[in-house]
C-alpha cells in the first residue's frame, strides 16, 4: 500500500449501501432477488406507474432497526422523505429515503484494533434499477443507448454513513470488514460486495498532519471489492496531495474508480450542487417504534464481533486485537472452551489462527486443550501436534489416542503416577523442600520424568500429580 | 410586476423540473408565478412559532405490510407500454452522468 | 328526457329484483350519452365492452339467484385519473394519451365487485389541476345546464355526466374542491370524504396529502351508497384509515334535530356572490326549521387556506409528476441523450397549467425557499386544523357556500389567480383532511345551480349525509333533474 508523503494524512468517510435480506422490496411485494431475468420482479409500485402507492415492508424496518441497535445507534421515530432528481433507473424520478429523521443516528463501529469509528446515521432507502450502457465499448460517455432493468428498483437498503474518521486505506477496509461481520452476524444482509448487496462509496480528502480542517473531498464510486477500496483510496489521496503540492487543489466531485486502469476518473461535478428538494413523503405515515418492538429487537441481537473479541481476550488473556481472526472464523467459542479446560490462551489462539483456517470440524474445546497439554509438556513435537490436530479436525477423538495411533507415544497419567512415586521415594529431601513450598524443585521432578519418558509425558499432568501428592 | 421571483429563477426551476421554457413563456411564467407568490406572502405575516408542520392530515403511524412475495406483472405487458424496449429492458437515449 | 333517469338505488333495486336487466340499464345510459354527449363532452373514452361484460355477469348472477351486489346494474362514470385495467387512463393529458394501465384502482374494483357497470372515463382538467375542466388536452366539458358555461372542475366530466343524466353515479377526486365545486356548478351532490376513508390506490396523484376520491350523485342517498361501497381500509394505501368508516347510508334519515351548525363567517364575506350567499342563508334557515341550532362562527385561518394550498399542492405535484419522463410509459419525444428526451417529452406532454404548478412547486421546495414557502404552508395546515377543532368544540357541523359563484362562461377566467379563487371555500377541508358535502340548493340570479357546503370533523362523514338530506328535502329548486328544466328560482 502506498503511503502519503510525510506531512500529509488522509481523511476518509465511507457511505456503505447495504441491501437488506428481505423476501420482498421495500414498498411493494415484488421479490427481492439477485440475478433474475430483467424486469421480471416488477409491479405498478416499483415501476412508478401512475396511481401506484408504497406500503413499507415490516421486515425491512425491523432489519434496519436491528442494524441500528447493533451499531449502538439511537434508534428513533423516522420519516420517509422524497429526494427529487431525474434518472431513468429511478422509476418515480424521486428516491424515497430518510432525510431529517433517519431511523438510526449516532452509532459507532469498533475495529479489530480497538479504534472506534463514528457512524453518523444509518437510514432506510430504496435502491434504483440497473442501467446498462450500450455501445462506446462500455464507456458511459460514449454510449449510444441505455437499457434499464427495474428488478432492483425498490429493493430495501440501509445506507450506513460513517463520520470522516478513518486515516488510512487499511482502516477503511477494516471498517468495511467489521460492518460486514456485523451484517452477517445479525442476518440483516448477505453483504456480498461482488453481487452489489454491499456497495461502498468513499469520501476522500487529505490534509497536513496535525490539522483538523476538512478539505475538499471527492466521492469515489464503483468500488466493487475490498482490494478496489484500498487501491482507490490510496490513489485518490495521492492525487489530492499531488495537486496541493503543485499549487492546485481538487474540485469537489464524484469520481469513478477504474479498477483495470488503477485510477479514478471524474464523474458528475457537484459544482451545480443538486437541489434535491427533500420533503416528507405524503404517501407514508411516520414510523414510531414501540417499546415492545425495541425490546424484541434488542433481545434478538446476537453477540457482536467486537464483544466476542473482548470476551475471548478476557478469557484467554490475549489482546482484543489478537482475537480478530478467531472471531472472524467463528472459533472464539472453541478457543474459550479450550482455555477453560486448562490450555494456555496464547497457544490456543496460535492454533486457531495458524492451523484452523478451514474451521474446527470435529475438534472441540476439551480436545484442543488436551492436545495443547501434550504440546506444552513436550510430549508431542510441533509437527506432531499439527498432524494430530488435522486428524482431530477430520475425525475427532482423544488426542492421546490419536497421537498413539500415529505412533506418537504419550504417557497416560497412571504410568506417570508410578514414575512420580518412584522419584519421590528416591529423592526424599527434594520432595520435602517441594512440600514446604520451594517451587524451584518442581522443575527437577518434571525434568526427571521427562527424561525417563523421553519427553512423552504431559508436564501439566505431572504438575497436577505433584500437587495432589503434596497436599494429600 | 412582482419581484417575488426573477426570470433567472424561473429558468432555473424549469431546468430542475426538466421543462424547456421559451423566452415568451419565461415572461409569462415569471409574471404568473410572481402573482401566486404574492398571495403566498400573506403567510409571512402569520406568527407560526410553536405550530408544528402537518405533512399528512391522517395521524397514522407504523403502517406496514408483511414481507410476503406477490406475483410480478408480466414483462411483455409492461414493455408493451414502453416507448422503446430492447432485450427485456426499457431502452432510452444514453444516460450520461451518475445517479 | 332526463326525468326518466332512475337513481342508483332505484336501478339496483330493479336489477336485483329482476324487474330490469343490467343490460337494459346499460343501454339506457348509453342512449343518453349518444343523444347528448357530443354537446356536453363529459366522456373521454367509453368502456362499452367492459360494461357489457359486467352487465352480463350481473344478469347471470340475478338469474342464478346469487347476490349481484348493492350497485347491481348501476351505470357509473369514472374520472379519467383513476386506473382502469386495459382501458385508457389519460388524466386529460397528452402525456398519457394511449396509455392503458395494467391494473385497476381499488375504487374501480370495489364498484365492480358491488355490481356497478363502468361505462366510461370522464374529462378533467389536466392532472386534476383546474376548476373549470377547460385545462383538458382533449377539449373542455360543458355545463349541461348551459352549454356556454363551464361545469367546474377539475372533475367536470363526472359532474356533468350525472347532471346530464348519463349516469346516476360517478367518481371524482377532490384535492382542493374538485368534486364539490363542479357538483355545485352542475347542481348535483358531490362528496369529499375524510382523508384516508377511500383508498387512493390507482388514483393518479396530484397532491398526495390532499387528494381524495368521492362520489357524484343526483341524490344524497345515492352518494351515501356509493361512498359506503368504495370506502374502507385498503392495505395497498398506507394512508388508508384502518378502523371502520361509519356507514353513510345508515345515517340517512337521522335529520339534524338538536344539532349545532355553524356558518363560517370568513367564507360568507367579500368574494362571495350575493345570490350564492343568500342561498346559503336560506339553507341555514331550512336546517333551523328541521331542529338545528344555526349560528355564525369565525374560523379566521381559513382565509390563509388558499395561499397555503397553492404552495402545498404544487410542491407535491412537482414531485408526483416527475415520473412522466418518457422512459416507461406514455408519450416520448426523443432527444440525443436521456436528459434532453425527458425535457422534450415533458415540454410537449404537459399543458401550461401543469407546467405552471410544477414550476411553482419546484420553487417552493427548492433550497433557500423551503422554510419561507412550503414549511410555512405546512404550519398553516396545523393552524387551520386547530381552529377547526376549536369550532367543533361548539358545533357539530359547519357550513358555507361551495363555490363563490354559479357556473361561469367558458374562457371567462383566463388569469390563473382568478380561477384559483374558485376554490377558496373548499380548500380548507382538504388541508385538514376533513369531509365535506356539497348539496344543490336553489339557483342563482342567472338561474344556474348553487351548492351549499356542509363540513364535519374527521370521520364525521355520516353526519354530513343526514344533514345533506335535510337540505335536499328543503331544496327550493329541483335543479338536479335536468339541464333544460330548471324550475323557477326562489328568492328568499
Ligand atoms: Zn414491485
Amino acid at each position: 500500500m502506498s503511503e502519503l508523503p510525510d506531512g500529509w494524512e488522509m481523511v476518509i468517510g465511507l457511505e456503505v449501501h447495504v441491501e437488506l435480506a428481505t423476501q420482498t422490496k421495500l414498498f411493494c411485494p415484488c421479490a427481492n432477488a439477485f440475478g433474475d431475468e430483467p424486469n421480471t420482479n416488477i409491479c405498478p409500485t416499483c415501476l412508478g406507474l401512475p396511481g401506484s402507492l408504497p406500503v413499507p415492508n415490516a421486515q425491512a424496518i425491523d432489519y434496519a432497526m436491528t442494524l441500528g441497535h447493533a451499531l449502538g445507534c439511537t434508534v428513533a421515530g423516522s420519516v420517509f422523505a422524497r429526494k427529487n432528481y431525474f434518472y431513468p433507473d429511478m422509476p418515480k424520478d424521486y428516491q424515497t429515503t430518510q432525510y431529517e429523521h433517519p431511523t438510526n443516528e449516532n452509532g459507532s463501529i469498533t475495529l479489530g484494533d480497538g479504534t472506534v469509528i463514528g457512524v453518523e446515521r444509518a437510514h432506510i432507502e430504496e435502491d434504483t434499477g440497473k442501467s446498462t450502457h450500450l455501445g462506446g465499448g462500455g464507456r458511459i460517455h460514449d454510449a449510444t443507448a441505455t437499457l434499464v432493468d427495474y428488478n432492483r428498483a425498490g429493493v430495501p437498503l440501509v445506507e450506513v454513513v460513517s463520520r470522516p474518521e478513518m486515516r488510512s486505506a487499511d482502516q477503511a477496509r477494516a471498517y468495511v470488514s467489521e460492518l460486514r461481520d456485523i451484517l452477517l452476524a445479525t442476518g440483516v444482509s448477505d453483504a456480498r460486495m461482488e453481487e452489489g448487496s454491499m456497495r461502498v462509496d468513499a469520501n476522500v480528502s487529505v490534509r497536513p498532519v496535525g490539522s483538523d480542517e476538512l478539505r475538499t473531498r471527492c466521492e469515489l464510486k464503483n468500488i466493487n471489492s475490498m482490494r478496489s477500496l484500498g487501491r482507490a483510496i490510496n490513489y485518490e489521496a495521492r492525487r489530492h496531495v499531488d495537486l496541493y503540492e503543485s499549487g492546485q487543489s481538487p474540485n469537489q466531485q464524484t469520481r469513478h474508480w477504474d479498477e483495470d486502469g488503477g485510477r479514478s476518473t471524474p464523474g458528475r461535478s457537484k459544482e451545480d450542487a443538486d437541489d434535491y428538494r427533500y420533503f416528507a413523503c405524503p404517501d407514508l405515515p411516520p414510523l414510531v417504534p414501540t417499546d415492545e418492538e425495541m425490546q424484541a429487537i434488542r433481545a434478538g441481537l446476537p453477540v457482536l464481533p467486537a464483544a466476542r473479541r473482548q470476551a475471548l481476550a478476557d478469557a484467554t488473556g490475549i489482546e482484543a486485537g489478537q482475537a480478530v481472526l478467531a472471531v472472524e472464523r467463528g472459533l472464539d467459542a472453541l478457543a474459550i472452551a479450550a482455555v477453560r479446560a486448562g490450555a494456555p490462551g496464547d497457544v490456543v489462539i496460535k492454533h486457531v489462527d495458524q492451523n484452523l483456517s478451514d474451521g474446527a470440524g470435529q475438534l472441540d474445546g476439551p480436545m484442543l486443550a488436551k492436545l495443547v497439554g501434550l504440546e506444552v509438556s513436550g510430549a508431542l513435537s510441533a509437527t506432531q501436534v499439527k498432524t494430530v490436530l488435522g486428524e482431530l479436525v477430520a475425525s475427532g477423538g482423544d488426542p492421546a489416542d490419536v497421537a498413539a495411533s500415529m505412533g506418537f507415544e504419550a504417557m497416560d497419567s497412571s504410568e506417570l503416577a508410578t514414575l512420580l512415586d518412584q522419584l519421590i521415594a528416591d529423592n526424599p529431601d527434594e520432595w520435602q523442600r517441594f512440600t514446604e513450598g520451594d517451587t524451584k524443585v518442581q522443575g527437577f521432578f518434571v525434568g526427571q520424568i521427562m527424561k525417563a519418558t523421553q519427553g512423552k509425558a504431559d508436564g501439566k499432568i505431572v504438575n497436577q500429580l505433584m500437587k495432589e501428592r503434596s497436599s494429600g | 410586476m412582482s419581484e417575488r421571483i426573477t426570470r433567472d429563477e424561473v429558468a432555473h426551476v424549469g431546468q430542475l423540473a426538466r421543462l424547456v421554457i421559451t423566452d415568451d413563456e419565461l415572461t409569462m411564467f415569471t409574471e404568473q408565478l410572481g402573482a401566486v407568490l404574492d398571495t403566498a406572502s400573506d403567510l409571512a405575516a402569520l406568527d407560526l412559532s410553536g405550530v408544528e408542520p402537518m405533512a399528512q392530515p391522517c395521524a397514522l403511524t407504523n403502517v406496514t405490510r408483511p414481507d410476503v412475495i406477490e406475483p410480478s406483472l408480466g414483462r411483455d405487458e409492461v414493455l408493451a407500454m414502453a416507448p422503446a424496449a430492447q432485450d427485456g429492458r426499457f431502452r432510452v437515449p444514453p444516460a450520461l452522468g451518475e445517479a | 328526457m332526463m326525468n326518466a333517469q332512475l337513481t342508483a338505488i332505484e336501478t339496483a333495486a330493479r336489477v336485483r329484483s329482476g324487474d330490469m336487466t343490467a343490460v337494459e340499464a346499460l343501454a339506457q345510459s348509453q342512449a343518453a350519452v349518444t343523444a347528448r354527449d357530443a354537446d356536453v363532452r363529459a366522456f373521454l373514452h367509453l368502456t362499452d365492452d367492459r360494461a357489457a361484460e359486467q352487465a352480463d355477469r350481473v344478469d347471470a348472477q340475478v338469474a342464478q339467484g346469487q347476490d349481484p351486489g348493492p350497485l347491481a346494474g348501476v351505470p357509473i362514470a369514472i374520472k379519467d385519473n383513476m386506473c382502469t385495467r386495459g382501458a385508457p387512463t389519460t388524466c386529460s393529458s397528452k402525456m398519457l394519451e394511449g396509455w392503458k394501465p395494467p391494473y385497476d384502482a381499488t375504487v374501480v374494483s370495489r364498484l365492480e365487485a358491488a355490481g356497478a357497470l363502468v361505462v366510461g372515463k370522464t374529462n378533467l382538467d389536466e392532472f386534476a389541476m383546474g376548476s373549470s375542466t377547460e385545462n383538458s388536452a382533449f377539449g373542455p366539458t360543458r355545463n349541461p345546464h348551459d352549454l356556454t358555461r363551464v361545469p367546474g372542475g377539475s372533475s367536470g366530466g363526472s359532474a356533468a355526466a350525472v347532471a346530464a343524466g348519463f349516469v346516476p353515479l360517478s367518481l371524482g377526486s377532490d384535492t382542493g374542491g374538485s368534486i364539490r365545486q363542479p357538483a355545485a356548478l352542475c347542481g348535483v351532490v358531490g362528496f369529499k370524504p375524510t382523508y384516508g376513508a377511500v383508498s387512493r390506490y390507482g388514483l393518479i396523484a396530484f397532491a398526495s396529502s390532499l387528494d381524495q376520491i368521492g362520489p357524484f350523485a343526483s341524490t344524497v342517498a345515492d352518494a351515501a351508497l356509493c361512498f359506503d361501497t368504495i370506502g374502507g381500509h385498503d392495505p395497498r394505501d398506507a394512508t388508508s384509515i384502518p378502523s371502520a368508516i361509519p356507514s353513510a347510508a345508515a345515517a340517512l334519515g337521522n335529520g339534524v334535530a338538536g344539532k349545532r351548525i355553524g356558518i363560517i363567517d370568513e367564507l360568507m364575506g367579500e368574494g362571495i356572490d350575493d345570490d350564492v350567499r343568500a342561498r346559503v342563508e336560506q339553507a341555514a334557515a331550512a336546517l333551523a326549521d328541521a331542529g338545528a341550532t344555526v349560528e355564525r362562527v369565525s374560523v379566521p385561518a381559513t382565509i390563509y387556506g388558499l395561499a397555503a394550498y397553492y404552495l402545498i399542492a404544487p410542491a407535491e405535484a412537482s414531485s408526483n409528476l416527475a415520473r412522466y419522463d418518457g422512459v416507461r410509459y406514455g408519450q416520448r419525444v426523443d432527444g440525443v441523450n436521456v436528459e434532453e428526451m425527458n425535457a422534450a417529452t415533458r415540454t410537449a406532454g404537459f399543458g401550461d397549467e401543469v407546467k405552471r404548478r410544477i414550476m411553482l412547486g419546484t420553487y417552493a421546495l427548492s433550497s433557500g425557499y423551503y422554510d419561507a414557502y412550503y414549511g410555512k404552508a405546512q404550519r398553516v395546515r396545523t393552524l387551520i386544523a386547530n381552529e377547526f377543532a376549536q369550532a367543533y368544540s361548539s358545533f357539530d357541523l359547519l357550513m358555507s357556500p361551495t363555490s363563490p359563484s354559479t357556473a361561469f362562461e367558458l374562457g371567462a377566467k383566463s388569469d390563473p389567480m382568478s380561477l384559483y379563487m374558485c376554490d377558496v371555500c373548499t380548500i380548507p377541508s382538504n388541508l385538514v383532511g376533513h369531509p365535506a358535502l356539497s348539496v344543490p340548493f336553489g339557483v342563482g340570479d342567472d338561474g344556474l345551480p348553487v351548492g351549499v357546503q356542509l363540513l364535519a370533523p374527521l370521520l364525521g362523514d355520516d353526519e354530513l349525509f343526514a344533514a345533506g338530506q335535510v337540505l335536499e328535502d328543503a331544496n327550493p329548486t329541483d335543479a338536479t333533474a335536468s339541464g333544460s328544466e330548471i324550475r323557477g328560482e326562489v328568492r328568499p
